[in-house]
């Protein structure tokens, strides 16, 4: 028999010799520079996290790289965080100033705590997905490349700001409470290929898989079909039948959402909100979605109060100023008609005119 | 390989923020998988869409998951991605490794694999991009022997993950990695072999600021929280002061229940600990002088879920205070309950926050053996539709 159930590595044995003496024991952190977090310990102990980003995807060579430098500066330990930065632990005060020359001379971009962007929790995509409508990495690198002065500080924004990119309304990533999320979308009705249905999907299943009951048997090919008037598009049907298509290269776009958090800081967590309902899908660089983001992180940078998230400025100033600040035009599409509509609908005299 | 196979991607190499394409060009110097892998994106980003095809189970011996089967939809254009399955590798908790332990890990992977891996996936695997079936059996028994398990797929308990909790962060109410851990160790069955009506979530996060994000991508969300009055180091508050930290505007008047107030005669901050939410603000500005409370625990939220099938839900709060130790065995009795409801009752593919919507919360506690209170609730009802058992009705 192979050997099986045996877990993961003990985290024991993986921490450096700082953390484990000082597990529990922290008293307060700084941020002395972009970048970089200090913790000091109750007992005098004091760690500096070195933060910088990484494309997720990345070779065995790169792994070398990062281990080399962590092997020189960090006694052989390192860390990832959730949102796919990489975390240079350093107990040794002297060696932190040759660590962060080092990085900076690699060109390895120094940033994302606190108040800043951090790195871009994504998805898949093209790379590995069977249900991408887009890029996730792609996407990434090209907001990226616009926005990376607010990760490393270069630019000062008024507090944390969470990008994520999900290809489809799967999200795997679970964006919909960031402060701004890219959603991969499709607009047609499925195709059903009825010869295949047949063959390959349980019928009973596919028409259950159906949020919004949509898909109707069709006895007399076999198959079933999908009421027009009743599709929003998500792609469940087609997730559990493969006989049928939701994939449209030519319609397929780009969504955009904002104002979620999941901080219980000041306010509670918020789901985001529909900004802009598509964008086209333009690879290599997706010119259309980088100026759209971009757009949001400039009218929200200047106009936030310091430490104000991007949902909470804009539940300040109220949705119809957002969207007359930022140029985005409000559409019946704004206007939820899904399970849970009618909370969102406005019932007091409390707006602005 | 030729670098004018790829103008589309080339672009990608371009610009400040690190390129995933440089990597794919690295992996690809080594692995014709890799090389392979890269063509075919470069025909995605032409095509506007993906080149995978749809379904195809593969796995290991034992293991009902852990591995996702991908194929090639291109594989006479692309035969070196006509299989490329990808294998999930349970992290250790925290995301922490030693250098040896990842270089072991490369070693591997670049003999059995196309040497591309994300650290990590979005549920926090360490996922391994790309190999054959026939090499699947080999690369796992290899990581074996390297001490990396595998992780969840399908309709599982997933790989469980955690923020950086006490091992490195102050406001850490719980040990998230050691709960992370044990939990692991605890439910190895109901990770590797799928026999849930759809995936199960666990995440566990060290404080309200809940930076492992588990109350939106977890079903079961643990979230620390403590349960007396936040610390408060007076001379710590008054050195802010005195430093020119304007108190006030981003402390004071940013709580969201008016607990603080500041004394500027005897220059001490004031809590009314009983309106206290542990919102976390406040020792978030102030972390030199504000601490979270000594009796401390967690709470556990459940039904956090994304978009697919009846929308995305935020976590509900099913537990408002729990202590928390080794051997964490209240938890695993909550999440044994919990699952066993859900795997009675779910439909397949109904995640619980669905379930529960559908039956309603009150049948789901009384399922479960968990009493109804305040803390569950935004507010109560509003609507004169009660449901009453025969036997709480008496003629008067």
């Amino acid at each position: 028999m192979p050997k099986t159930d045996f877990g993961p590595p003990d985290y024991r044995e993986m921490i450096p010799p700082i953390v484990r003496e000082n597990y529990g024991k922290w008293r307060y952190h700084r941020i002395p520079r972009p970048g970089v977090l200090e913790h000091v310990s109750e007992t005098g102990d004091v760690l500096s996290s070195v933060r910088v980003a990484s494309p997720r995807l990345v070779s065995t060579d790169f792994v070398r790289e990062i281990c080399e430098i962590a092997d020189k500066y960090c006694g052989g330990h390192l860390r990832f965080t959730t949102r796919h930065n990489i975390e240079f632990l350093v107990s040794d005060r002297e060696k932190l100033q040759p660590l962060l020359d080092e990085l900076e001379g690699r060109g390895y971009l120094i940033g994302g705590v606190g108040r800043a962007i951090s790195n871009v929790v994504h998805t898949q995509g093209w790379i590995h997905c069977k249900s991408a409508v887009t890029d996730a990495s792609g996407l990434v690198k090209s907001i990226m490349d616009e926005l990376h002065d607010y990760y490393t500080g270069k630019k000062p924004v008024p507090a944390k700001l969470r990008i994520a990119v999900a290809c489809c309304v799967n999200m795997c990533g679970a964006c919909h409470c960031s402060d701004i999320a890219v959603v991969g979308i499709h607009r047609r009705v499925p195709r059903v290929n009825d010869d295949v249905v047949s063959k390959s999907c349980e019928i009973p299943s596919t028409i259950a898989s159906c949020p919004t009951g949509a898909i109707r048997p069709n006895p007399k090919l076999k198959s079933i079909t999908i009421a027009p008037e009743k599709c929003m598009y998500c792609g469940n049907c087609a997730a559990v039948c493969p006989a049928i298509d939701v994939m449209d290269p030519d319609t397929d776009g780009v969504s955009i959402w904002v104002g979620g958090k999941l901080s219980n800081a000041r306010t509670t967590p918020k789901f985001s909100r529909l900004a802009i309902p598509y964008l086209p899908n333009h690879p290599p660089r997706w010119p259309e979605v980088t100026e759209a983001v971009k757009n949001l992180v400039e009218v929200w940078r200047q106009r936030a109060k310091p430490g104000e998230r991007m949902g909470e400025w804009i539940e300040r100033i109220g949705w119809e100023r957002f969207f007359q600040i930022t140029g985005i035009p409000f559409t019946e599409k704004h206007i939820d008609d899904f399970t849970h509509a009618t909370t969102t609908f406005r019932s007091s005299m409390q707006f602005r005119i | 390989m030729d670098d004018r196979e790829t103008p589309l991607l080339d672009e990608l190499e371009e610009g400040d923020w690190p390129s995933f394409v440089a990597e794919l060009k690295r992996a690809a110097e080594k692995s014709a998988m890799s090389a392979d892998l890269l063509r075919q994106i470069e025909r995605s980003y032409a095509d506007n869409t993906g080149h995978w095809k749809r379904g195809g189970i593969v796995g290991v011996r034992g293991y009902g998951g852990g591995v996702v089967g991908r194929y090639s939809a291109m594989p006479e254009e692309f035969p070196g991605v006509k299989e490329f399955h990808t294998l999930r590798v349970n992290e250790p908790a925290g995301f922490y490794y030693t250098t040896e332990k990842l270089r072991e890990l490369c070693d591997v992977w670049d003999k059995y694999g196309s040497g591309l891996l994300n650290l990590h996936g979005s549920t926090g695997d360490i996922i391994l991009l790309g190999t054959t079936t026939e090499n699947l059996q080999p690369c796992f028994d290899a990581l074996g022997e390297i001490g990396f398990d595998l992780g969840g797929s399908g309709s599982a308990m997933r790989t469980l993950s955690c923020c950086v909790g006490q091992s490195r962060c102050e406001h850490a109410c719980i040990d998230t990695m050691d709960v992370t851990h044990d939990l692991t160790m605890n439910f190895q069955m109901e990770i590797h072999r799928p026999a849930f009506p759809y995936k199960f979530k666990i995440k566990v996060s060290g404080c309200p600021n809940d930076c492992a994000a588990a109350s939106a991508r977890s079903d079961l969300a643990i979230i620390g929280v403590w349960r007396d009055a936040i610390e408060i180091d007076q001379q710590g508050v008054a050195e802010y002061v005195d430093e020119g930290f304007d108190l006030f505007n981003r402390v004071i008047r940013r709580c969201p229940t008016w607990a603080l107030d500041w004394d500027a005669e005897e220059k001490r901050l004031k809590l009314t600990s009983e309106d206290c939410v542990h919102c976390m603000h406040c020792i978030n500005e102030m972390p030199k002088a504000l601490r979270v409370g000594q009796e401390r625990g967690a709470a556990v939220l459940i039904g956090g879920k994304a978009p697919v099938v009846k929308g995305a839900m935020i976590g509900w709060v099913l537990v408002p205070f729990m202590r928390l130790e080794p051997p964490y065995q209240e938890l695993k009795d909550l999440i044994v309950q919990v699952t066993e409801f859900w795997a009675e009752h779910g439909k397949n593919r109904e995640r619980l926050a669905e379930l529960i919507d559908r039956l309603g919360m009150p049948a789901f506690l009384e399922g479960i053996g968990v009493e109804p209170c305040p803390q569950m609730v935004d507010a109560p009802r509003s609507n004169p539709y009660l449901f009453w058992r025969e036997e709480e009705v008496k003629h008067a």
